[in-house]
């Protein structure tokens, strides 16, 4: 029906609809007690790996800083739980590989209250000093792609940014994390967001949410009204048509600017910045307190998941306690997505942890996973369903079939495969069943080796 | 608990093959139905004989291995059908067979099987056929006929490797004259008569020999089109294309050149636009391409009906452009997003909620990367800035 998005006016070109199956849009956010240990990975986003600052056995205090890191791509941890460090050394990690990890044993009946935050007053501070305050926060972008966001937030110089585009689109799948995020935490989101204005220099923020989240819409203009007129200039909260990949940061400019970044270029190319809405509502805690980041709202959910909703959840905690909690039925539980079913990645181990950048923890069961299984993988018919549907106007249906015959060079050097951002359309709509996506990700991951290699 | 790793994504959308396959053939039912109507027992017998045929020559080929794609895929029926359909219902049922067999195992197994094929297999089974019974192919007999459905044109049951019986003498006895087995468009190019676009739009007037109504597979079409079950651009470019060359040269010359409704409903146009063109695996991928692709049929189409000396050229025309196909994708590969910022071209959509104010754009990279076009009208000019 694609003739018909002319008229509705669609955001961007392409795209899909998968079914949104937001089963916990509606319930509160609930609180996940500490488990009895914590895993904190050291590395959880790019940059140097932070070392750790504090020696097995020593008493931690929630909130206190455990890692600490002088690269500006990098930033500190901080202890989830109350209690003692028992062990410094190599755990499960997401991907399979075991990685360095924190282990803390936590006190029972420790309160999940922050023990530990150097309150500053920034009403006045200038950016820099806002920039240095996030840094200590240990503050990620919260919406899956774990970009520290001091970093983000840095506009490089002589650029200049006027406009802070809040990303609340939450467009996989399943997710609710942020929705429920704007509904129930508003007010640290503008609180956040005038921080994040400061920082930047922006001076009017646009907080973008898909139109399947009117009641998140009207939270935030409640609050935008409460906060009355701000010295830092004017925040908007916008619906966006409901689409996927609607919450990558090119399509939703696209939605609210109707302009393209071009290619190869960041959103400060045309002055804007953009930041998650998850990831400013924290910082709109965190900030005036000082602490750092020891939890965030992790949307358990899927067919298999008994008790769905969406949990603050003790970073570090493993997934199989969060399983437990949560009611999981452990035996028909056949795969374990940290993320949205679109670009999530499916969990090695049940030992892992949830990191800074983990929105949800989708369960799927058998059921859910046959009917995926059961379609035979075809040739390409070139109906051109992935065409129609590659957000970055790509074609698929071509790249596919190079990859098929590792014309990887060809792949990259004549078919754009450097834009594709593995949103996954391509392979959620072909009908002959080709894992499309997954040879692009191979591919783009050679390229990039070969790429090191000549240098 | 064991747990699978997958790489994403985890889920799938609906569409599969098999399904696309299926409502093809579905749609082309009212289309079959309405053949049988028009012309009874031996477009009956011509359908079954030669899906059929397909069938059992695809099977054949898959059972021997090396090629993917079975006959539950549905995929060989519509090449049946639609060759069928493409042919005269009188068609003798052994050559139906012999073009059913030919278009599966040279216009497909060939190849590699369903998604392989360069040219639309149907097409090719009929190419074969118009070449090796030239004769055959071109008698057609009146639609609608008294009897239709208790007895067989005789020719369809001429015996294998044999000659058909002429059908003029049954004709005669039916109190038809020879010539109303032409087609309306053999009889535009050999005797010079037009028939009425109306009448040829739902071929249910008089006794025309024409295959199924246009209007039934356009509809049949659109439906396919809402589903998206098939793109809407290549019948479009087909039918533009051919109605404005055949306008063109109607307002060149009216009386040489018959008006252009006449061009686009006669024959096997709107079948050929609707369905054989629109095969997916031997038509371009690109959106520009399926126009490129589509004009280019509609041009040939008219091209070969009024300069060759055939009556009728769709199917010639489209297997050129299935030729072509590879060639067009190549040249029309689509633009990714932000490159087209890059070359200076983006223009911001209408109707966005926000605008960019020139003034927001920073400076450095205003020069740098961001298309000077739009974002800076009133920048001056580089000569300005020299002086």
């Amino acid at each position: 029906m694609k003739i018909l998005s002319y008229f509705r006016g669609e955001a961007f070109q392409r795209g899909v609809h998968p079914p949104s199956c937001k089963l916990t849009a509606g319930t509160r956010i609930r609180r996940l007690p500490f488990p009895p240990r914590v895993i904190v990975p050291l590395s959880q986003h790019i940059g140097k790996v932070p070392h750790p600052i504090v020696k097995v056995g020593q008493e931690v205090v929630r909130g206190e800083p455990i890692a600490r890191t002088e690269d500006w791509l990098s930033v500190p941890h901080h202890a989830p739980v109350t209690g003692v460090v028992e062990f410094i050394g190599l755990r499960p990690g997401v991907r399979g590989p075991w990685v360095e990890s924190i282990v803390i044993r936590a006190h029972p009946g420790a309160t999940q209250q922050d023990l530990w935050g150097q309150p500053r007053d920034l009403a006045t501070a200038s950016s820099s000093d806002i920039l240095q305050a996030i840094w200590d926060t240990g503050m990620v972008g919260l919406g899956g792609a774990a970009f520290p966001t001091h970093a983000k937030l840095t506009v490089p110089k002589q650029a200049k940014v006027h406009t802070l585009v809040v990303n609340g689109c939450e467009c996989e799948p399943y997710l609710t994390c942020d929705h429920r995020v704007m509904v129930e935490q508003a007010d640290d989101l503008v609180t956040g967001i005038r921080y994040a204005m400061r920082a930047t220099g922006a001076v009017r923020a646009i907080v973008g949410i898909e139109d399947n989240k009117r009641d998140a819409r009207d939270a935030v203009r409640a609050a935008i009204e409460k906060a009355g007129k701000l010295p830092e200039g004017e925040i908007f909260a916008e619906l966006v048509p409901t689409k996927y990949p609607q919450g990558s940061e090119k399509m939703l400019i696209m939605a609210l600017f109707g302009v393209e970044i071009p290619a190869g270029g960041l959103p400060v190319s045309l002055g804007m910045v953009v930041n998650n809405v998850g990831t400013l509502a924290a910082l709109g805690r965190l900030l005036p307190a000082g602490r750092g980041l020891t939890e965030r709202v992790v949307t358990i959910t899927g067919p298999g998941v008994a008790k769905p909703g969406d949990y603050i959840v003790p970073l570090g905690t493993p997934l199989r306690f969060v399983l437990d909690y949560a009611g999981a039925p452990g035996a028909d539980a056949r795969q374990v997505i940290l993320g949205g079913p679109m670009m999530g990645q499916a969990a090695a181990s049940l030992d892992v942890s949830i990191t800074k950048g983990v929105s949800g923890v989708l369960v799927m069961h058998g059921a859910a996973l046959s009917r995926r299984e059961a379609p035979k993988t075809y040739p390409c018919i070139k109906c051109a369903e992935c065409v129609e549907s590659c957000p970055m106007g790509l074609n698929p249906s071509q790249l596919g079939m190079l990859a098929a015959k590792r014309e990887y060079d060809l792949m990259g050097s004549q078919y754009h495969l450097g834009e594709c951002f593995e949103c996954g359309c391509c392979s959620y709509v072909c009908p002959s069943n080709i894992p499309l996506v997954q040879q692009f990700r191979v591919a783009k991951q050679i390229l990039r080796e070969k790429a090191i290699a000549k240098s | 608990v064991s747990i699978e790793i997958r790489s994403a994504p985890h889920i799938k959308g609906p569409r599969t093959v098999e399904q696309i396959m299926r409502h093809v053939v579905w749609s082309l039912m009212p289309i079959c139905a309405f053949f049988v109507f028009q012309y009874g027992l031996s477009a009956l017998a011509s359908l079954v004989v030669v899906t059929a045929s397909c069938l059992a020559t695809e099977r054949f080929f898959v059972r021997r291995g090396g090629q993917s794609g079975d006959i539950s895929d549905f995929s060989a029926v519509i090449t049946g059908l639609l060759l069928a359909l493409s042919l005269p219902p009188g068609f003798p049922l052994w050559m139906g067979a012999v073009a059913g067999c030919v278009a599966i195992a040279l216009g497909k197994a060939l190849f590699g099987g369903i998604g392989f094929n360069v040219f639309n297999p149907a097409l090719i089974g009929r190419a074969f056929v118009q070449a090796a019974f030239p004769q055959a192919i071109a008698t057609y007999t009146p639609s609608f006929l008294p009897g239709r459905f208790y007895e067989l044109i005789p020719s369809s049951m001429a015996l294998p490797l044999m000659q058909p019986a002429s059908i003029t003498e049954w004709l005669k006895a039916k109190q038809f004259d020879a010539l109303a087995g032409a087609t309306p468009l053999a009889k535009w190019k050999f005797e010079g008569v037009l028939a009425n676009a109306e009448e040829l739009l739902t071929s249910l007037s008089g006794h025309m020999a024409v295959g199924p109504s246009p209007v039934l597979i356009l509809v049949c079409g659109a439906y396919l089109a809402l589903r998206r079950f098939m793109d809407w651009r290549i019948p479009a470019a087909i039918l533009g294309s051919a109605g404005l060359t055949a306008w063109l040269l109607f307002a060149f010359d009216g009386t040489r050149y018959p008006n252009p409704f006449f061009m686009m409903f006669s024959g096997g146009l709107i079948l050929g636009a609707v369905y054989m063109a629109t095969d997916m695996a031997t038509s371009p991928v690109t959106p520009k391409g399926m126009w490129v692709y589509g004009a280019l049929i509609g041009l040939l189409t008219v091209i070969i009906r009024y300069y060759s000396g055939l009556p009728e050229g769709v199917m010639y025309a489209i297997l050129l452009a299935n030729a072509a196909t590879p060639l067009i994708e190549k040249i029309t590969q689509p633009t990714p997003f932000g490159k087209r910022a890059l070359a200076g071209l983006g223009r911001a959509r209408k109707g966005a909620s926000y605008t960019l104010h020139p003034g927001y754009i920073s400076r450095e990279d205003a020069s740098a990367v961001t298309p000077k076009k739009r974002f800076l009208p009133n920048k001056p000019k580089q000569k300005d800035r020299e002086s």
